[in-house]
């Protein structure tokens, strides 16, 4: 008998192989530290002038650079270390001033056709480029209370209209809205209005059990009311870390939501700590202003630029006095008026919120009300330290800037809304700007971890050395055991590790400390499916068959066996997957990759060169195994 | 298959010594469990460690006592690998060692002087992070100090609120409290020092992490044991199941025994070695269960002695293999990985010896029998095979 494969199996398996070769080998190319130059808005022209000032101030500053690069509306330039992107980082945006958006990156060393093929790096996790890592809780509950006590202070509002007289509607513990009545015909009423008014809260009725208690209404939010606020809380914070970790030019940072409340924040390659927290910990930034009267005094008046860019350079001068800041925003979200069918954004404030507004605008009908977006850059700032040194210190700045300046046509409360907008596209901008603006519930750090640089910088060469010498003794040890079929299974091996290093570059998996030693199990692991195939055969040879059948049924034997606890395996590593979080993850996603590319080269890689090697010789008497 | 006789080595002959063994290490294993009980690592615990790089090794002593003086609550430090990497745990945040610091320090300046709290800035206060509203004390009074030195809070200005005078720092407690503790050990220790690596962890954290690696585990067990059962049959899930277990509790004792920690990187490698484990014990028993059909004399004990015989070769190079790159992982990777690597290692010894024990005595102890296999599922496709 002969072992042969078809043509087209021959071809597809070194098509599979030349594909992992190809994406594997981005990764010899390290991308090179950088620094990226946008202006801050997008007419800014960035060329070769920007760039002979940038080259001219790392020049006077002694900073190697190279590839020097600007296509019109940004630059880029590439530096030699980490080390001195930061310092070029602070000398160009000290050269260029705030107009320029300066910002640290990573720049691709991939060959043009590489790129074009989709190949790029690995990215490296923060345990090996050092940076920060947040885990922010937001705080949901609180978030919850808040609707609540909107919707005690709203329901209190509908039932004075109604003439249904109460006693008290507040909001107790356990976020329960709770209503008291004097008499239950009084309460039935008002459980009658309500329910039909709001239809995401569950209503139950207490009657009284002693003399002299009252008569209880309460209402909990439904299940899917609460996931719901749950959900806007979170990715309303969620934009606005977005927005502010934007604010930090750091490059590709992770920001994440992570479960029911959580959110991961990664900045690769951020060292200062204490600058991260305190723009990703940032209050919220609206703020309503009145506009200032004509004749006000100068020093209660500030000019404001507009922020959208059909508005470029309009100006508006606001009253000094805020009337209330985005904390008090409950919500905000775009629609369209249901007679005109103009587009609106309608805002809800909360209770305090609420009568902050009614109390400014009730007296000011017909005036004009601007709403002011807070934006924060950083800057750097020469100090002198204690020894009296100069020393560059980050300094934030405010930036303020007008996104809605509308007519107060009633006195306002608790919900309101914002019309005579030009289409819905800028209603859904404004309801955006909003609640970005807007603090949906408070987040606070629960994890906390940074790495720095050197260590990040030793991971890794540990790493590769690890990953070296376990697999030079596996290769040794293979070859002196098995000999000829050891070769093979040493080729299959090298093919899986690069099988796999591409793999996991092509779905963008990060690689992280655990990752690697996933890699390096994988290398040990690996060999197995082709120690079993190997021992069948020896089996089968000692039992007396002939070489051609021996190999093939040392194949076919083993593959059930193989596919067992291979299987097995990688239910294993998927729970590792799905139980896990950071590092325990990139462990689970390589083992599992792993798991597939072994079965793939020990199967058919090995299949393949032995058929080629001794599959056609009719009268083969010995293989060296 | 079908041989003259049953050579084999008599693995199963020895089976009550060895169950026996084996129950003693699981004995000792859960005594340890249960009275020393696992050195959680920062992930399960929660609180705050910071890794600091010196210049010059380190002396351990003089760096707890300085801990200690700076305000952090019951501190440890230890060395990391070597006598210059020193790691500093606390079980608080780093803000809480700032304001035990802050405390003594009101407290000598003005006896009755107190922190009343702590809350993020008001909106439009751009730039800052916090603020720390003292009592008893006045801001003259605390200008002329340098508790908050600007140094490590940078801003810091001071306004007088109902309650008290309050303290907005531009930099938040926590960071310039680290940036304190670097300049006081550099001081102290007269030489360079580097912040290497700090990771805090909330207390909530932790407590999920356990609560979720331990469902792992078990969620781990029965989906392994179902399928086993589907593909085997059930003797063959518990003995697998037994195995897993023997191993999981002879890894986690080794870890209580020695007092290594045990962080989500060793929870990830007692999973791996369930895996692998499992790995091992699944080529047993296809062999077991092919000898089965194949052979169709000798006892159950016979077939099961032949059956180990005949993997042990490739249980025992598997094993090598894997324990090769796991001692250079051990060796070269670094501390960080050091005790992942020495979960694996264990875990593969253990590993290996269960799966040619546990597994295979349990399988007898259940009275596995040719009965159980019969009549075979579909084999058709190795049946023709078979044909020399």
């Amino acid at each position: 008998m002969l072992n042969r494969y078809p043509l087209w199996k021959y071809l597809l398996i070194l098509l599979v192989v030349v594909f992992g070769f190809v994406y594997a080998s981005a990764n010899l190319y390290a991308p090179d530290p950088a620094v990226q130059i946008s202006g801050q808005s997008s007419g800014m022209d960035i060329d070769e002038r920007v760039l002979r000032r940038v080259e001219r101030a790392l020049e006077q500053a002694g900073i190697d650079y190279f590839g020097a690069e600007a296509d019109g509306s940004r630059a880029q330039i590439r530096l030699n270390t980490a080390d001195s992107q930061m310092r070029a980082q602070r000398y160009i945006q000290e050269e260029l001033g705030d107009d320029f958006i300066v910002a640290l990156n990573l720049a691709a060393t991939t060959p043009r056709w590489l790129e074009r093929l989709g190949a790029s790096p690995m990215r490296l996790g923060l345990d090996l480029a050092g940076g920060v890592h947040f885990l922010m809780e937001v705080d949901t509950a609180a978030a919850i209370h808040r609707r609540q006590e909107i919707n005690s202070d709203a329901m209190r509002a509908r039932l004075r209209d109604e003439r249904i007289r109460y006693s008290s509607v507040s909001v107790g513990d356990d976020n329960v809205v709770i209503g008291r009545f004097r008499n239950a015909d009084l309460r039935d009423q008002a459980l009658r209005e309500l329910r039909r008014e709001y239809q995401n809260l569950e209503f139950s009725t207490e009657d009284p059990q002693s003399e002299g208690a009252s008569y209880r209404l309460n209402a909990v939010l439904s299940d899917t009311a609460v996931r719901e606020i749950e959900d806007y809380a979170l990715s309303q914070n969620l934009v606005t870390l977005r927005n502010r970790v934007n604010e930090l030019g750091v490059s590709e940072p992770v920001v994440q939501r992570q479960g029911r409340s959580r959110i991961i924040v990664q900045l690769p390659g951020v060292q200062d700590t204490a600058e991260a927290k305190r723009i990703i910990g940032k209050t919220a930034n609206l703020e309503f202003r009145l506009e200032a009267l004509p004749d006000s005094l100068v020093s209660m008046r500030d000019e404001f630029e507009f922020r959208s860019e059909s508005d470029a350079g309009r100006t508006a001068e606001l009253e000094r006095q805020v009337i209330l800041t985005g904390d008090h925003v409950a919500n905000a979200s775009s629609g369209f008026d249901h007679e005109t069918s103009q587009p609106q954004v309608n805002i809800t404030l909360d209770s305090a919120g609420g009568a902050m507004m009614h109390r400014a605008t009730r007296g000011n009908i017909g005036r004009r009300m601007g709403v002011l977006f807070i934006e924060y850059r950083t800057t750097f700032e020469t100090r002198e330290n204690e020894f009296g040194e100069e020393v560059q210190v980050p300094v934030q700045e405010a930036d303020r800037r007008i996104i809605s300046l509308a007519t107060v046509q009633a006195a306002l409360g608790v919900q309101f809304r914002i019309t005579g907008l030009d289409s819905p596209a800028e209603a859904s901008e404004l309801a955006l700007l909003l609640r970005a603006g807007a603090l949906a519930a408070p987040m606070y750090f629960v994890e906390e971890r940074t790495i720095g640089p050197s260590l990040g910088a030793e991971n890794i060469q540990m790493g590769v050395t690890s990953v070296k010498w376990g697999l030079a003794l596996v290769l040794l040890f293979m070859l002196l055991y098995y000999r000829a079929f050891g070769v093979i299974a040493n080729i299959a091996l090298t093919v899986n590790l690069v099988l796999l290093i591409a793999v996991m570059s092509l779905l963008g998996a990060t690689l992280t400390l655990p990752g690697i030693a996933g890699i390096v199990l994988t290398v040990g692991m690996a060999v197995d499916a082709n120690v079993l195939i190997f021992s069948r055969i020896r089996e089968e040879l000692k039992a007396g068959s002939p070489p051609q059948s021996a190999i093939a049924a040392g194949y076919d034997r083993a593959f059930v066996t193989i596919m067992d606890a291979n299987i097995t395996t990688l239910i294993v590593a998927i729970i590792l997957y799905a139980i896990g979080t950071g590092p325990v993850q990139g462990f689970a996603v390589t083992l599992s990759i792993g798991i597939l590319t072994s079965m793939f080269t020990a199967l058919l890689v090995t299949r393949s060169m032995v058929n080629l090697a001794y599959g056609g010789r009719r009268n083969l008497q010995k293989i060296w195994i | 298959m079908a041989q003259e006789e049953l050579k084999s080595i008599n693995f199963m002959g020895w089976r009550k010594t060895i169950g026996a063994i084996s129950i003693l290490l699981l004995l000792v294993s859960i005594v340890s469990l249960a009275v020393n009980g696992l050195r959680l690592g920062l992930d399960f615990t929660g609180g705050t460690q910071i890794e600091v790089g010196f210049a010059e090794p380190a002396n351990l002593g003089e760096i707890r006592t300085l801990l200690v003086e700076q305000g952090l609550e019951n501190p440890t430090a230890v060395y990391f690998g070597s006598e210059t990497e020193v790691l500093i745990r606390t079980q608080g945040a780093m803000q809480d060692g700032a304001l035990v610091l802050i405390g003594n320090r009101l407290e000598a300046l003005e006896p009755g002087a107190q922190i009343v709290r702590v809350e993020r800035p008001a909106a439009g206060q751009a730039g800052l992070s916090q603020v720390i509203v003292l009592d008893g004390v006045s801001a003259a009074q605390v200008r002329d100090t340098d508790i908050f030195d600007r140094t490590y809070f940078g801003n810091v200005e001071f306004a007088q609120v109902e309650d008290g005078l309050a303290v907005t720092l531009e930099n938040s407690l926590d960071v310039a409290y680290t940036n304190r503790l670097l300049t006081a050990l550099s001081e102290h220790a007269n030489t360079d020092v580097e912040l290497r690596r700090s990771e805090f962890v909330g207390p909530q954290i932790g407590e999920e992490l356990r609560d979720e690696g331990g469902l792992g585990m078990l969620v781990a067990l029965f989906l392994v044991m179902l399928y086993i059962a589907f593909r085997f049959q059930y003797k063959f899930a518990l003995g697998a199941v037994a195995a897993l277990i023997h191993d999981v509790i002879l890894v986690l004792g080794f870890f209580s025994l020695f007092q290594l920690d045990f962080d989500l990187t060793v929870l990830a490698a007692v999973l791996a070695v369930i895996g692998y484990s499992l790995n091992d014990t699944i080529v047993v028993f296809d062999r077991i269960r092919e000898n089965f059909r194949l052979v169709r004399r000798g006892s159950p004990k016979e077939v099961v002695n032949f059956s180990l015989t005949q993997t042990l070769e490739r249980t025992l190079i598997t094993s090598l293999t894997t324990l090769l790159v796991l001692v250079m992982l051990f060796l070269f990777g670094g501390e960080l990985i050091n005790n992942f690597a020495t979960a694996l290692i264990v875990g593969v010894l253990v590993g290996t010896y269960s799966s040619i024990y546990v597994s295979a005595n349990t399988l007898l102890a259940l009275h596995i029998d040719r009965e159980d296999l019969i009549p075979p599922p579909k084999e058709g496709e190795e049946q023709e095979e078979l044909v020399p």
